[in-house]
């Protein structure tokens, strides 16, 4: 085997550093999509060459070799992958195998929850505003998407912020933003090193969302406003939130960095992102390296079996 | 996931690999499209599966403690039904169960996440400064 063979194995680590990298600069529509689709394939990538590796140490085994039909001296005459790395390789596989099918099951269960919650949700509006003191404000994925907006929420917003918090749920309901989050928390399921990737996902479609409204407002200073008196509403009148939440909250607090609501505030005030074709040439060359590497050695492993079957023959 | 008409799928048959919240979820539907306020034992029913019924009264009552469920006495058992208020408030309650549920599983699209408290400080500036 090759030592490119490892090179997909290697690339999401590449990925993980440089996802907030992509977030930050490139504009959030674009930045979601490529975030999303490479760690789909990168995820992809890994898997395969996982298996590979396992199945070249597998095919060396006598047992294997001959119900396979398989020339043992053209196998060995192959590169050795060595038995433990091909045991551990294995084992990752088996991981990450179970891993995607759970929360692909829990996501595709928490969305056909979901999608009964919004057609359950009273009106036929799209939009539903509650008598809920507290501010909190949120799209409910569904056929169609709802968005749920509470009496609080709407108190705490100028008419202007109001027209943004609109728009920006109503992207995430038209765009089914749902669907790229489960795809990179799939992504990230399967190997666990795409997880920072995967995070960024869910903060891009929120850039998605706020610069769509303030596309449509004309306006990002008002956009930037009402994020920040949103948050700041909610903060004063927490929703009942998971332990966990408060939790990373506290983390982002520890480490001193800012959390994903000053960030989509910040970026609001600074100028657009343009389209940076070098970081778009940068990650798709990633993703491209890591998929032809598989691919590969997908190859090589097919030859060395038929190979070694022609000559068992 | 279940459906209400009573088609039980197999993760009912173990409720013990299901979370708690995921439980709370599954006996406010029921109740929800009960139509009439109903006894434990008939949750139970309409749920499905081998669920205990002690879980069932435990799970009736932490939503019931959570003021997500009303309840009347009526003969030796307690009848539960969803809070009689403004629908939309009702709906909030639900998706409050929702998000305990599957808060890992984020399906719902929040304007705004929750704050640190350094994060609070941050915005406050940034508003001062946007004027």
């Amino acid at each position: 085997m090759h030592v490119a063979i490892y090179l997909p194995l290697v690339i999401p680590l590449l990925a993980a550093v440089s996802a907030t990298a992509l977030a930050d600069r490139l504009p959030p529509a674009a930045a979601t999509w490529v975030l999303t689709v490479s760690a789909l394939a990168l995820a992809l990538a890994s898997s395969v060459v996982l298996g590979l590796l396992a199945l070249s140490a597998l095919i060396r085994l006598p047992v294997v070799a001959s119900v396979g039909h398989l020339s043992r001296p053209a196998i060995m005459h192959g590169d050795a992958v060595s038995v433990p790395v091909a045991i551990v390789a294995g084992a990752l596989l088996v991981a990450a195998v179970t891993a995607a099918g759970k929360a692909g099951w829990r996501r595709v269960r928490a969305i056909a929850r979901a999608h009964r919650h919004a057609s359950g949700l009273p009106g036929a509006g799209e939009v539903v505003v509650t008598e809920d003191a507290d501010a909190d404000a949120y799209t409910v994925p569904g056929w169609p998407c709802r968005i749920v907006i509470t009496q609080g929420m709407l108190r705490a917003l100028s008419a202007g912020e109001q027209g943004v918090l609109l728009a920006h749920e109503r992207t995430h309901a038209r765009n089914s933003h749902y669907l790229f989050t489960a795809v990179a928390r799939l992504a990230a399921a399967a190997n666990p090193l795409l997880r920072p990737v995967a995070t960024e996902v869910g903060y891009v479609i929120e850039r998605w969302a706020d610069e769509r409204a303030a596309a449509e407002a004309g306006d990002r200073a008002l956009a930037a406003r009402a994020i920040a008196h949103a948050a700041l509403a909610s903060a004063a009148a927490p929703p009942e939130r998971e332990a966990a939440v408060t939790a990373l909250g506290l983390i982002a607090q520890e480490s001193g960095k800012p959390g994903p609501v000053p960030r989509r505030v910040a970026a609001l005030l600074a100028p657009p992102p343009g389209l940076s074709l070098l970081l778009l040439a940068a990650a798709i060359a990633l993703v491209a390296v890591s998929g032809a590497s598989a691919l590969e050695a997908a190859r090589n492993l097919h030859q060395l079996i038929e190979l070694a079957q022609g000559q068992s023959a | 996931m279940r459906d209400v008409a009573g088609q039980a799928d197999d993760e009912s048959t173990a409720p013990a690999r299901r979370g708690a919240g995921e439980l709370e979820a599954a006996v406010l539907e029921v109740l929800q499209h009960g139509g009439a306020p109903l006894s434990p034992g008939e949750v139970r029913e309409r749920i499905g599966g081998d669920l205990a019924y002690t879980t069932v009264v435990t799970i009736l009552s932490r939503l019931h403690a959570k003021g997500v469920l009303d309840r009347r006495k009526s003969g030796r058992a307690y009848y539960y039904m969803p809070v009689a208020d403004e629908p939309g408030l009702a709906a909030r309650r639900m998706a409050r169960v929702l998000d305990e549920e599957q808060d890992r599983e984020a399906v719902l699209a929040r304007f705004v996440s929750a704050l640190s408290e350094s994060d609070e400080e941050l915005l406050r500036k940034m508003l001062a400064e946007d004027g």
